[in-house]
């Protein structure tokens, strides 16, 4: 029994560990200094890199949290904090849908909300569909450590006479502070990889654009895009393009773990 | 002023209440279709220390939490009869429970400053949240809070240290501290020593016979002693009623009624 158990627990971090060193030895040596400061080349010129790419997954992420962010915390505090037990149940059971809801619907979606009516592919389009999957994913995760805030310091809180909300504001969402981090960072992880709704929505660009009405790069449109051309130096490039962004995501989750590390010793000095 | 304190019988040292500070009349208190509290009609007096006895789920701490509003956090709450503070009917419409709970203060059976704030931060957490801004204003609250709290000279080196960084007996003191910052006319006590040792319970229970100098003091407590020790007088709930209530030394030592003297001397409960 305890053998078999081994062998799945095996199997759990096999591919991990196929896919990291598959990785690094397709990708490694394409990733170099261009790789991070050039723009592609034209097909069938060798070198160029991902610059644009690059730059436009981070755009793309901040843009998605200027709207996941604010939404989810403030849905998730709405939840936990005030009781319409109704209304929560229905919020808990649509964030949960919608947290399994395929990505690419997400996409489609968007196209028909932003996309269609602007006549264009669009960097807000990409952002918007991004920033509408982190919704759910932060309701639900703000939502879990709003609840382990013990209830003594809400009480304590309104029993010296301070309104609920500056209770809610600057004792329940401070107190729970880590936690709420730790739930957006795993939803930026979750997101940064996103391929399919961009698909429909930010499309990809060759170039640098600075404009929100303008179609954007992002990695995984570039490894895409990349990976299924013939050419053999873009599929290396898609290769270290995979590289870059299996390490962007790793770095976020690492991020977590050093911030969870010691959660419920709250702050030590 | 009212005839509703037994007159001293005998003993003519017993404290005499010169001002009632909260007056209830036919106060009952329901959850949901239960009635919690029935029917309670009680005059406690101002700058003494009343004491709340009986047994668990008799009602003492619904009636402590009715004095503040604090009951009505249970969205199923509903109370029925009257609770006059110095006068004022607190539960009449138009009166916001924020500011009752400013004058009526509150401190629980578990120790709760805030895990986010410093002693001195949590001391003044209810005058900041409340709009004080003054430092000059704050430092000398924070000091006399302190002081009457009798913790002064145990932090007044460390007051910017985190308050979870206090032994319990000392985080107990530091909430009481935080609740009289405030400067509250009443101060309600939910099993204030219940979670500490005998040496801590003692420096609390010093504290209580000190602070009605100034202050109204109502406290829950399951321990007979500590009843006995602390409080001028002494009220014994029952299943939701008000059996009996009177000066201290004539509710531990001549008690009216069967099921008092049951009660204090260990027989149930």
């Amino acid at each position: 029994m305890q053998t078999l158990a081994f062998v799945c627990a095996l199997l759990v971090i096999l591919p991990l560990l196929l896919v990291f060193f598959r990785l690094v030895s397709l990708g490694a040596s394409s990733v170099n200094w261009a790789f991070f400061t050039q723009l592609p080349k034209p097909v069938g010129e060798v070198g160029g890199g991902m610059a644009n790419a690059i730059v436009g997954t981070f755009v793309l992420i901040a843009l998605a949290s200027c709207i996941g962010v604010p939404v989810g915390i403030l849905g998730g505090v709405f939840v936990s904090e005030y009781s319409h037990r109704r209304l929560n149940w229905w919020i808990r059971f649509v964030a949960d849908v919608l947290n399994g809801v395929p990505s690419i619907t997400w996409g489609m979606v968007v196209y028909g909300l932003i996309v269609l009516p602007m006549r264009g592919f669009s960097t807000l389009a990409g952002g918007v569909v991004l920033g509408l999957m982190m919704i759910p994913l932060i309701l639900r995760t703000t939502e879990e450590v709003l609840q382990l805030v013990p209830g003594g310091y809400r009480e304590a809180a309104l029993a010296l006479g301070i309104a609920q909300w500056r209770t809610i504001w600057r004792i329940v969402l401070p107190t729970a502070m880590k936690g709420i981090v730790t739930g957006v960072l795993l939803a930026l992880a979750r997101i940064a990889g996103e391929t399919a709704p961009l698909l429909f929505t930010a499309f990809g660009n060759a170039y640098w654009t600075h404009n929100l009405n303008e179609p954007i790069a992002a990695l995984p449109l570039q490894i895409f895009a990349y990976a299924i051309s013939g050419h053999d130096d873009w599929r290396r490039q898609a290769w270290a393009g995979a590289l870059v962004l299996i390490l962007l995501v790793s770095a976020i989750n690492i991020t977590v773990r050093v911030l969870t590390r010691d959660r419920f010793s709250l702050r030590n000095h | 002023m009212t005839a509703l304190f037994p007159s001293p019988t005998g003993a003519a040292a017993e404290p005499k209440p010169d001002k009632i500070a909260l007056a209830a009349r036919n106060l009952s208190i329901f959850f949901g279709q239960q009635a919690v509290l029935r029917n309670v009609t009680i005059d406690i007096a101002a700058r003494a220390v009343t004491a709340i006895i009986g047994p668990s789920g008799c009602g003492k701490s619904t009636f402590l939490r009715a004095i503040n509003r604090m009951h009505e956090l249970n969205p199923e709450a509903r109370m029925e009869g009257q609770l006059r503070l110095f006068g004022e009917d607190i539960y009449s419409p138009g009166v916001e429970p924020v500011i009752i709970r400013r004058r009526v203060g509150m401190v629980f059976q578990k120790s709760n400053p805030f895990p986010t704030l410093s002693i001195a931060g949590n001391v003044t957490v209810g005058l900041r949240l409340n709009g004080i801004r003054d430092r000059k204003v704050l430092a000398e609250r924070t000091e006399a809070a302190l002081q009457m709290a009798a913790l002064w000279d145990e932090v007044k080196d460390r007051l910017n240290a985190p308050a979870i960084s206090l032994s319990g007996g000392q985080q107990q003191r530091l909430c009481i501290a935080r609740a009289l910052a405030v400067q509250p006319e009443v101060l309600l006590m939910d099993e204030p020593a219940s979670a500490l040792d005998p040496l801590a319970t003692q420096k609390i229970e010093d504290l209580i016979i000190d602070l009605k100098k100034d202050y109204t003091v109502v406290i829950v407590t399951h321990n007979m002693q500590q009843a006995a020790r602390a409080s001028d007088f002494t009220a014994f709930f029952y299943l939701g009623e008000l059996v009996e209530y009177g000066p201290t030394t004539k509710i531990f030592t001549k008690p009216a009624q069967k099921r008092t003297e049951d009660y204090v001397t260990g027989r149930f409960g």
